[in-house]
């Protein structure tokens, strides 16, 4: 029963926290602080934190490399882009009623998020019939394959739809200036990762790392589960591929998703520690932030990366924090020295 | 166009393919044989190639002012790049394999390539670099002779490595590592010499390939390994990972596959499916192999313990 309350006062911890953040970016936005550049930067965190976390479902947590992420990221980010077009071109020709952007945004990325989601499931199908190197390749060749094919689609290049020329970038894609719905989306995105790790089906999850076969002797379907995991990661990755596309350059080009661009996101699970979702978001937001601030290192960046990332592998091979998840309530618990029950009011006076 | 056309069409896009498909599988051997032997898919062997291609490029100019003909700059690159092999094996992959799981040895691969990548573009330059005339033959028979060249060079090779893993010590003990590491070990082998010596002969190949691409293409960058690494190792699956004969075959069958499914898909198939589309048909090669026959033409059924 306690344990039950205790739960309920952590989620409403976190709700807090996150609504902390969220008055903290609407001070900083309405002092100015959020110029286009500052924004971009912003946006790029977001996408990268849904990215890292998504696929940390996959390797963290399945414990199985997957080399092809940004293939589904692709899928999503090119699916909301023709979508938003759509729809826009729509409102213009008076044949759909006019919506906000939001909304356009929104019908946009659950699309992009629902194709990207087929398409995890469609290649988790047949790839994860393989383990460990052979499903790093698979995952590797599918993702090369959604490249190989955007950049020959010929309405996924110029203006789109109708009148577009494969090769070409995709232009003219809504500019989705509202940082605080990608901000929510992204919190969101994170939170129902977080419960499904922490589901019935997360620990069937765990249990299939652990030991497949041990887990299919106990009765678990492994193949359902592995298909599972790996759509639903899809899926996520088709919504940080929603906000990519609307990030407010207006254009996507094939070249943005090729193998190294999946290799990005695998560096900032593998720092952040598989299986740990906080040392994913963190590592995601540093590595979107510092690149920036190091301007002028911007040459070394990569080398620093994988160095970093081989003495990571050579001496902590788990990553920075393994696979602990911060948790702002026993953080406020443990300042306080409270019992569980006494410490929430405290807590609750805290954050506010 | 008459069935004379077709058919001289048809064969030079083989040749074109054994060409192609003789460099695939010079770089296929590295990754069979590094799998093989450490059950470990190198990802920077894609690089090695691109390391052996920027020695060519400093190399050739020194050796035409030397006088001396140009492909000698070829040991050189083999030296560079064998070093550039067992340096990678030892810094990086060694102390990872000592505790490491396969999870972490595969991501130390994947960094090390970035490495590589990134070093060079830091040192060169990210602009593609022209690389001097190595070789430049008459054409012979209607094909050229550059083309015919590299698929010698290729065979070659390929039948001088055969011929070491089959019948010297140093080959025998390599097969016997990848066999059982425990048991060649109680046979006094001295298996971290091996490793290091299979590291060696595998970057030494991918220099002789890089000097296979550029006689065709002229071209360095700092990129160059990624797409030809990548379709280098589907030809070592496609042939069986681990199994040397398998990496040669499989690299010569993509190379043919690759040049006829430019040549002739679009015809095919009516202009729908171009020849744009030809390395996600070669991607789509290595799903069906990993789906149909996961260990490739070649390689042999292991099972699998509990």
């Amino acid at each position: 029963m306690n344990d039950k309350k205790n739960r309920t006062r952590s989620l409403l911890v976190s709700l807090l926290g996150v609504c902390v953040l969220g008055v903290v970016l609407l001070l900083v936005d309405s002092f100015g602080g959020m110029d286009s550049y500052i924004r971009g930067i912003f946006m790029q965190c977001c996408f990268a934190v849904i990215m890292a976390t998504s696929l940390n479902l996959v390797m963290g947590y399945l414990g199985q490399i997957a080399l092809g992420h940004a293939g589904f990221m692709a899928v999503g980010a090119y699916t909301s882009a023709l979508v938003t077009k759509a729809i826009g071109l729509g409102i213009k020709a008076g044949t759909i009623a006019p919506i906000s952007n939001v909304s356009q945004f929104f019908i946009g990325m659950l699309c992009g998020a629902l194709v990207a989601a087929l398409f995890g499931l469609l290649v988790g199908i047949p790839a994860l019939r393989l383990r460990g190197d052979y499903l790093a390749i698979i995952t590797l060749g599918f993702g090369e394959i959604i490249r190989v094919v955007i950049q020959n689609l010929p309405f996924a290049g110029g203006k789109g739809l109708a009148n577009g020329q494969a090769g070409q970038a995709l232009i003219g894609i809504m500019k989705m200036n509202n940082i605080y719905i990608i901000f929510a989306v992204t919190v969101v995105s994170v939170a129902i990762m977080l419960a499904f790790v922490r589901s019935k089906f997360g620990r069937a999850i765990i249990a299939i790392r652990e030991d497949d076969i041990a887990a299919s002797s106990a009765g678990l379907n492994v193949t359902y589960y592995k298909v599972l995991t790996f759509t639903v990661s899809a899926f996520f990755a088709g919504i940080a591929g929603a906000i990519y596309a609307h990030r407010g350059l207006g254009t996507l080009q094939y070249s943005d998703f090729t193998f190294l661009k999946s290799t990005d996101y695998v560096i900032m699970v593998v720092l952040g520690g598989m299986g740990s979702m906080t040392g994913s978001v963190i590592t995601a937001v540093l590595l979107s932030v510092l690149p920036e601030m190091l301007r002028a290192f911007a040459q070394y960046r990569m080398l620093l990366y994988s160095v970093i990332l081989v003495i990571m592998m050579i001496f902590r091979p788990i990553g920075l924090f393994g696979n602990y998840e911060f948790s702002l309530y026993h953080l406020l618990l443990k300042w306080f020295r409270k019992k569980p029950i006494e410490a929430e009011q405290s807590a609750a006076k805290g954050g506010a | 166009m008459s069935v004379v056309d077709g058919l001289t069409l048809f064969i030079q896009q083989v040749i074109n393919g054994l060409r192609v498909g003789s460099v695939y599988a010079l770089i296929a051997l590295g990754y069979t044989m590094v799998y093989g032997i450490i059950r470990l898919i190198n990802f920077a062997h894609g690089d090695f190639i691109m390391v052996g291609a920027y020695s060519l490029f400093f190399t050739v100019p020194l050796m035409i002012s030397a006088g001396m003909p140009a492909w000698l700059s070829v040991i050189i690159a083999v030296a560079v790049c064998a070093t550039t092999g067992v340096l990678v094996e030892k810094l990086a992959y060694k102390p990872v394999r000592a505790k490491g799981t396969k999870m972490s040895a595969l991501i130390t691969a994947i960094a090390m390539s970035l490495f590589l990548e990134n070093l060079a573009q830091t040192l060169f330059g990210a602009n593609p670099k022209q690389v001097g005339t190595i070789f430049s033959l008459p054409m012979l028979l209607g094909f050229s002779g550059n083309t015919l060249l590299t698929i010698l060079i290729g065979v070659v090779v390929m039948v001088g490595l055969s011929l070491y893993v089959k019948y010297t010590k140093g080959g025998q003990a390599m097969r016997a590592v990848s066999e059982d590491k425990n048991a060649s070990m109680l046979m006094g082998i001295n298996v971290n010499r091996i490793i290091t010596r299979t590291f060696a002969i595998g970057s030494g190949l991918a220099a002789i390939a890089s000097l296979m691409y550029i006689v065709q293409y002229n071209q360095v960058t700092n990129m160059m390994g990624t797409m030809l690494g990548l379709k280098a190792f589907v030809a070592a699956v496609l042939g069986g990972i681990g199994n040397i004969p398998g990496a040669m075959v499989g690299g010569l069958v993509i190379g043919i596959v690759e040049s006829l499914s430019k040549a002739y898909i679009s015809p095919l198939t009516g202009g729908i499916i171009t020849s744009a589309f030809s390395d996600a048909i070669l991607f789509g090669i290595l799903i069906i192999v990993l789906l149909v026959k996961p260990t490739g033409i070649m390689g042999e059924k292991t099972g699998e313990k509990v």
